[in-house]
């Protein structure tokens, strides 16, 4: 067994994580390091990202996750950078700190576990660590509301993944009489290889286990409810890691479950089912947004509305949608978690989270306020972000494919979008609403710009995948867009 | 279907039993039967992952067992005794859906599970495993009624549990499944972290307002009076 950079970059957060958890929180130390451990985390995924492709053991690297690895770690330390800036605000006290901070690094260890694990087992034990994790830090005020949403949040999911269970069982059921016992049995290299040879009803029982398993955790309708309750109460950094990293990874494993069920020509076709859950949760929250009064609740039921979207698209499938779906997915992480730094420094400015109480930021706090106004417009899908591009070339993917679908898929982009834009101007524009700031909000130097850095860096990162992508990782997308079939 | 092999009908017993106690769960009236009901399920089903360990001379399942009879037959049940005693919790159960739909509910997703089960394993898996597969999805259709028909947090975390109940019954009843042990474990992490939210939960005091009306008022986004 030798050293491979795929384990460095899942052990070094759990490290960290126990260091948090010894560490004595004083001052900003435990921050600091929160920091450190995410930046050492980002060089490791660069690192592994120029390691060749390859399975090690229970893991693997390939063109379809090593984007995703790296996604996360940028969006970590942003994170933990915002973090830094915005923790002082939350009130904790030395339990709390250190029960938060490590609780962050188990779930970017676990993150990053779920999305390079080859072994579906693996996998989900992966994903329910991250789960744990993220329901300890939506609890951590141990305010009523916010116990209430770590319990839905908790009860949801633990149905969820233990269906996502059931669906792996089932999976090494399909693959057992083909690959024999043991550990190759739940390899998805070898299951993709032979699942033409499985029996084709297991592998439909399996992946209707799994999508409704997985799909509770990423945030897909009917199972979607715990989502806003778990984004508004929890701590404000957790906002972008729910949003921008967890949804992901729980769809990331749909993803993988439906590349091995969709190589058999007889087995259920996954896309179907992909498509009515994603025009679902694209209509339920395109309509909902309208609805909204809390700030944060509102970009959770938008981040319901994306994943619908990406769904949708990898249920139209082929090569060209499965690229726009994994565009979406990556532009989606990157805008959001960007627009909830930025709601979260204007909550703590007025003190408030609801949208009537946040208004006219662009002109009190313009470098806050644009960021969050152009973070805002790149949602509702305008260009020149990923969003933008993703949303085009799945249009473009659907009239080629399925026509007909586009005039629902038409009437939950223009209804989100709309919502999305309506609520730019309450936030952004027109007259500002008094300030009323937190109990020691914004302590360090530089106040406010310190946390609209995170933002703008995100946005710029946004723009920059869809105007001039590297073609490393262009070609990277492609060849997982390839895989996926 | 064969009969009179020890090693299939035992197997059978004993998944049948799990899923027998799965119907009990559903139509207790009061919680400390509901509770004693569950921990005869985990003590059935240690006996069950036992079997298969013996019958496929898989060692690593004996693991399961212990740690199934351990854990969810002594330590889980007497930590949630420990809760209703100590707060004075004598409670009935509160069905939102009565005993006598409860168990209608139950014998036509009993029937569904076989339907959908049996016949696409057929000629494909050994019979034994397709129809413990069977048992262990009624088992995990059953404890999610339980936790959809019942109202307070107990009930619907021993609901949750016995669903886990038939996810491990159907992972043991798999010839060679790699990682049982571990994802078994895993999996009991998890339902000893729900047992530790209720003692939190009790410990606050609100554990009857786990309604979801209790939500709405928490999210602020009722319609404005």
């Amino acid at each position: 067994m030798t050293f491979h950079w795929a384990w460095a970059v899942v052990f070094l957060p759990w490290i960290g994580a126990i260091a948090l958890a010894a560490m004595p929180p004083r001052g900003r130390m435990p921050a600091l390091v929160n920091l450190g451990v995410s930046a050492l985390s980002l060089v490791l995924a660069l690192v592994l990202l120029a390691q060749p492709y390859g399975v090690q053991g229970w893991t693997r690297t390939d063109a379809l996750n090593l984007p995703f690895v790296l996604l996360s770690a940028i969006v970590g330390c942003t994170t933990a950078a915002f973090s830094a800036a915005t923790v002082d605000a939350e009130g904790f006290d030395e339990l709390r700190a250190r029960a938060y901070h490590a609780a962050f690094q188990v779930f970017m260890g676990a993150q990053f576990l779920a999305l390079l694990s080859d072994n579906l087992g693996v996998m989900w034990v992966a994903i329910e660590i991250a789960t744990l994790a993220s329901v300890l830090m939506v609890a951590v005020h141990g305010t009523p509301s916010a116990v209430e949403a770590a319990w839905k949040f908790f009860i949801l999911c633990g149905v969820g993944i233990a269906l996502a269970l059931f669906g792996t069982i089932l999976l090494y059921l399909a693959a057992q009489p083909v690959i024999g016992a043991g550990d190759p049995g739940l390899s998805w290299g070898a299951l993709a290889a032979v699942a033409a040879k499985c029996d084709p009803g297991v592998l439909s029982l399996a992946f209707v286990f799994l999508l409704v398993g997985y799909g509770t955790k990423a945030g897909l309708v009917p199972l979607h409810s715990w989502l806003p309750d778990a984004e508004a109460e929890g701590p404000l950094p957790i906002n972008a890691v729910l949003s921008g990293l967890l949804l992901n990874a729980a769809l990331f494993a749909v993803l993988r479950a439906k590349a091995i069920v969709g190589a058999h020509p007889e087995a259920m076709a996954p896309g179907p089912l992909m498509v009515a859950f994603g025009l679902a949760s694209l209509l339920l929250a395109g309509f909902a947004l309208w609805r909204r009064r809390d700030a944060r609740r509102l970009f959770a039921w938008s981040s319901i509305e994306h994943m619908g979207l990406a769904t949708f698209a990898f249920g139209i499938g082929g090569v060209a949608a499965n690229l726009a779906g994994l565009l979406h997915m990556l532009g989606h992480s990157l805008v959001k978690s960007g627009v909830f730094f930025a709601i979260g420094a204007a909550a703590q400015i007025k003190g408030s989270q609801k949208v009537a109480d946040i208004g006219g930021l662009a002109r009190s706090h313009p470098g806050l306020g644009w960021a969050l106004a152009l973070g805002i417009a790149a949602l509702a899908g305008l260009p020149p972000f990923t969003l933008f591009v993703s949303e085009f070339s799945m249009v473009v993917a659907t009239a080629a494919a399925q026509p007909w679908l586009l005039l629902p898929l038409g009437l939950g982009l223009l209804v989100a979008a709309a919502a999305l834009v309506t609520v730019l101007q309450r936030l952004c524009l027109g007259a500002p609403t008094p300030d009323n700031p937190t109990e020691d909000a914004f302590s360090l130097p530089g106040g406010v710009l310190w946390a609209s850095i995170p933002t703008w860096l995100h946005l710029v990162l946004a723009a920059l995948l869809a105007l001039a992508a590297p073609a490393g990782l262009a070609a990277m997308l492609r060849e997982g867009a390839r895989v996926l079939g | 279907m064969t009969f009179g092999t020890p090693a299939y009908d035992i197997a059978h017993l004993l998944g049948g039993g799990v899923l027998l106690l799965s119907f009990v769960l559903l139509y207790q009236r009061r919680i400390d039967a509901v509770i004693n009901a569950f921990a005869v399920q985990g003590a059935l089903l240690a006996a069950a992952a036992a079997w298969q360990g013996y019958i496929q001379g898989a060692a690593g399942l004996y693991v399961t067992a212990v740690i199934a009879v351990v854990a969810k037959a002594v330590l889980i049940p007497l930590a949630l005794r420990h809760v209703l005693g100590r707060f004075g919790l004598q409670r009935a159960v509160e069905p939102a859906l009565g005993v006598g739909p409860s168990l209608l509910a139950a014998v036509a997703l009993v029937g569904l599970s076989v339907l959908v089960v049996l016949p696409i394993t057929a000629g494909q898996a050994q019979a034994l495993t397709r129809e413990d597969l069977a048992l262990a999805l009624s088992v995990v259709l059953l404890g999610m009624l339980m936790m959809i028909t019942r109202r307070n947090a107990i009930s619907q975390v021993i609901g949750l549990m016995s669903l886990e109940n038939g996810l491990i019954l159907g992972a043991v009843a798999v010839t060679g499944m790699p990682l049982v042990v571990e994802l078994s474990t895993a999996a009991l992490v998890l339902m000893v972290a729900v047992v530790g939210g209720v003692v939190v939960f009790q410990i606050r005091g609100r554990l009857e307002t786990l309604d979801t009306s209790f939500l709405h008022r928490a999210r602020g986004e009722e319609p404005p009076a």
